[in-house]
């Protein structure tokens, strides 16, 4: 009885782990196909080095797209690393409890917000101050997307860095304090450190948000893709914000494809985020060789049955 | 107890009550830790011993609601007075914790970084210092061909003696230990006993142990400490000469606990 439950138990995970697998492959290879036929209208230097992307005139150069993506979410990700850092200390190692308690709740709050609030506050606060603070202009640009977007990615770094520094044992604070270092001094040289596979996990995983994120961004970026980005307070746009601004609109093959290709560098980079967030989990855990013992061939069976943990 | 005037190395402690918020922990203890001795307290759980130790280099301000009443003091310097200085305190006062706690660096590093936090030392000198720290507690031996690799992959014994070298390496006035074998295989055990015996020669060292046979073989004087019955404070029963309290002690409770009968 107990073998067949866990046949019964090993055949639904095998299965539920295979849909996972087999959509991740369907996806992969949906958007590549259907994106990759781009390039049967034009050569790939004409979409990744093209410097403008304007439906009307057929040209589909991916490059206002991309820079816009990697400046916006580069400046992001200078605020709102260090700035998250920053709450994430004050959270675990400064602020009395009940400080703390509110904090949490304020996080779990931005955390809540649907992208549509706050591109709706970005429209309605941001985007009019940086039109003052500029003295003209729309207001709408990358400057106004980065305001949002720090806002966003927020909740994601602050409450995986808060975690990844409240796990740390206690032992390690006591150690520090009692060779004589300062508090700043065990929070900079022992606790970052102790702490570095989980804060480039929610810096990564805090990055990926802003990758991704496209309504809220869409709703204050402008949405110009004909030309580069060419200042953080005029009119420009990102790869997500595209494909949501133009896809219902796009009629031609050309385009569409051209679209699609785009959601497929999106997938890509993604991807190439986890990835960074695996190894920065790898680099926290050296391999300690006595946990690496290599399996006697007698002691393999017994592993197989999970009589040992390997 | 011995009498003689203290040195500025001596920790001294007089009519100390410590407290968790309303409730007394550890009550009326007047003690004197000398330098070039090692005092072992010892006394059965909950009786505070850990509580009194973890006072004498104020680690224990990180809990919540602790708090001194009475004076304790290292030389002339008063340790719980509103204007000294916690961090130059514990430098002056180092501790070995119950379990390794090597932070996650090299070994190199571990025994570094108290002589980094201030003014730090050229490069040669803190080679040469780490060498020297490594070499008191008995572990230079061990790792001198891996001083890059991580602390974490040293056997418990040796992260223990690397704690103890992280300790000293800043040259403390007080050696503090809570428990430090507590985690330990008997051989490891008994390499840092040894080298208890050779740290006294430099310093003040004061020994939490729940081991009995580890105060008689590691240490000069006992304190032996118990749980008061009615308020159920810590208090000092009895202090002596570590022979003494082990073979004639004057308190029925000392007896009862160090031939096993209790605790």
């Amino acid at each position: 009885m107990r073998l067949r439950q866990g046949v019964l138990a090993q055949s639904i995970f095998f299965t539920a782990a295979a849909i996972v697998a087999i959509s991740t492959a369907a996806l992969l290879l949906f958007t590549g196909s259907r994106g990759l036929a781009v390039f049967s209208f034009m050569g790939p230097g004409e979409f990744f080095l093209g410097t403008s992307w304007n439906q009307n005139d057929q040209t589909f150069g991916v490059l206002p797209l991309l820079l816009g993506s990697l400046l916006t979410v580069g400046l992001t990700l200078l605020i709102s690393g260090p700035l998250a850092l920053g709450v994430a200390i004050f959270m675990v190692e400064i602020a009395p409890d009940p400080v703390r308690r509110v904090m949490r709740t304020v996080v779990e709050l931005f955390a809540a917000l649907p992208s549509v609030i706050y591109g709706l506050l970005g429209l309605t606060l941001v985007v009019p101050w940086v039109r003052v603070i500029t003295g003209g202009g729309l207001g709408k640009g990358i400057l106004a997307a980065v305001i949002v977007l720090v806002f966003m990615t927020q909740p994601t770094m602050v409450s995986i860095a808060e975690d990844a520094l409240r796990a740390l044992p206690e032992s390690l604070r006591e150690g520090a304090l009692a060779v004589g270092a300062t508090r700043w001094q065990m929070i900079w040289r022992v606790l970052l450190p102790a702490a570095r596979p989980g804060l480039i996990t929610a810096v990564v995983l805090g990055t990926g948000r802003a990758v991704g994120e496209t309504i809220a961004v869409q709703m204050v970026i402008g949405n110009i893709t004909s030309r580069l980005p060419e200042s953080l307070v005029r009119g420009a746009t990102t790869m997500p914000a595209a494909i949501v601004t133009q896809l219902p609109e796009a009629t031609s093959p050309e385009h569409r494809a051209a679209l699609i290709m785009v959601a497929f560098l999106l997938l890509l980079i993604t991807f190439g985020l986890i990835a960074a967030v695996r190894a920065a989990g790898a680099i926290g855990s050296p391999r300690r060789p006595t946990r690496r013992r290599r399996l006697t061939p007698t002691a393999r069976p017994a592993a197989a049955k999970g009589a040992i943990d390997v | 107890m011995d009498t003689s005037a203290p040195t500025p190395t001596t920790m001294t402690i007089r009519a100390a009550s410590l407290y968790y918020g309303i409730f007394r922990a550890v009550k009326e203890i007047n003690l004197c830790f000398r330098p070039n001795v090692v005092t072992a307290i010892i006394g059965p759980s909950g009786c505070g011993k850990s509580t009194l130790l973890r006072s004498l280099n104020r680690i224990n301000d990180r809990v919540a609601g602790f708090r001194v009443e009475g004076t304790i003091s290292l030389g002339d310097t008063d340790v719980y007075a509103p204007g000294t200085d916690v961090v130059d305190l514990r430098r002056r006062v180092g501790m070995v914790f119950q379990r390794p706690n090597p932070f996650p660096m090299s070994i190199f590093d571990n025994v570094a970084f108290g002589l980094t936090l201030y003014a730090p030392p050229t490069r040669a000198a803190l080679a040469a210092l780490v060498e020297d720290a490594l070499r008191a507690s008995a572990l230079w031996g061990e790792v001198k061909d891996k001083l890059r690799r991580p602390a974490s992959e040293l056997s418990g014994g040796q992260q223990q003696r690397l704690c103890i070298a992280r300790a000293i390496a800043t040259r403390p006035d007080v050696l503090l230990m809570d428990e430090p074998c507590s985690a330990l295989d008997p051989i490891s055990t008994l390499k840092v006993e040894e080298l208890i015996a050779e740290l006294k020669c430099s310093y003040t060292v004061v020994i939490v142990t729940h081991n009995m046979q580890q105060a008689a073989r590691a240490s000069d004087i006992t304190v032996m400490m118990n749980m008061d019955a009615v308020d159920r404070a810590g208090h000092v029963i009895e202090v002596g000469d570590t022979d003494t309290i082990f073979t004639n002690p004057k308190h029925p409770q000392t007896e009862a606990y160090v031939s096993g009968r209790f605790g």
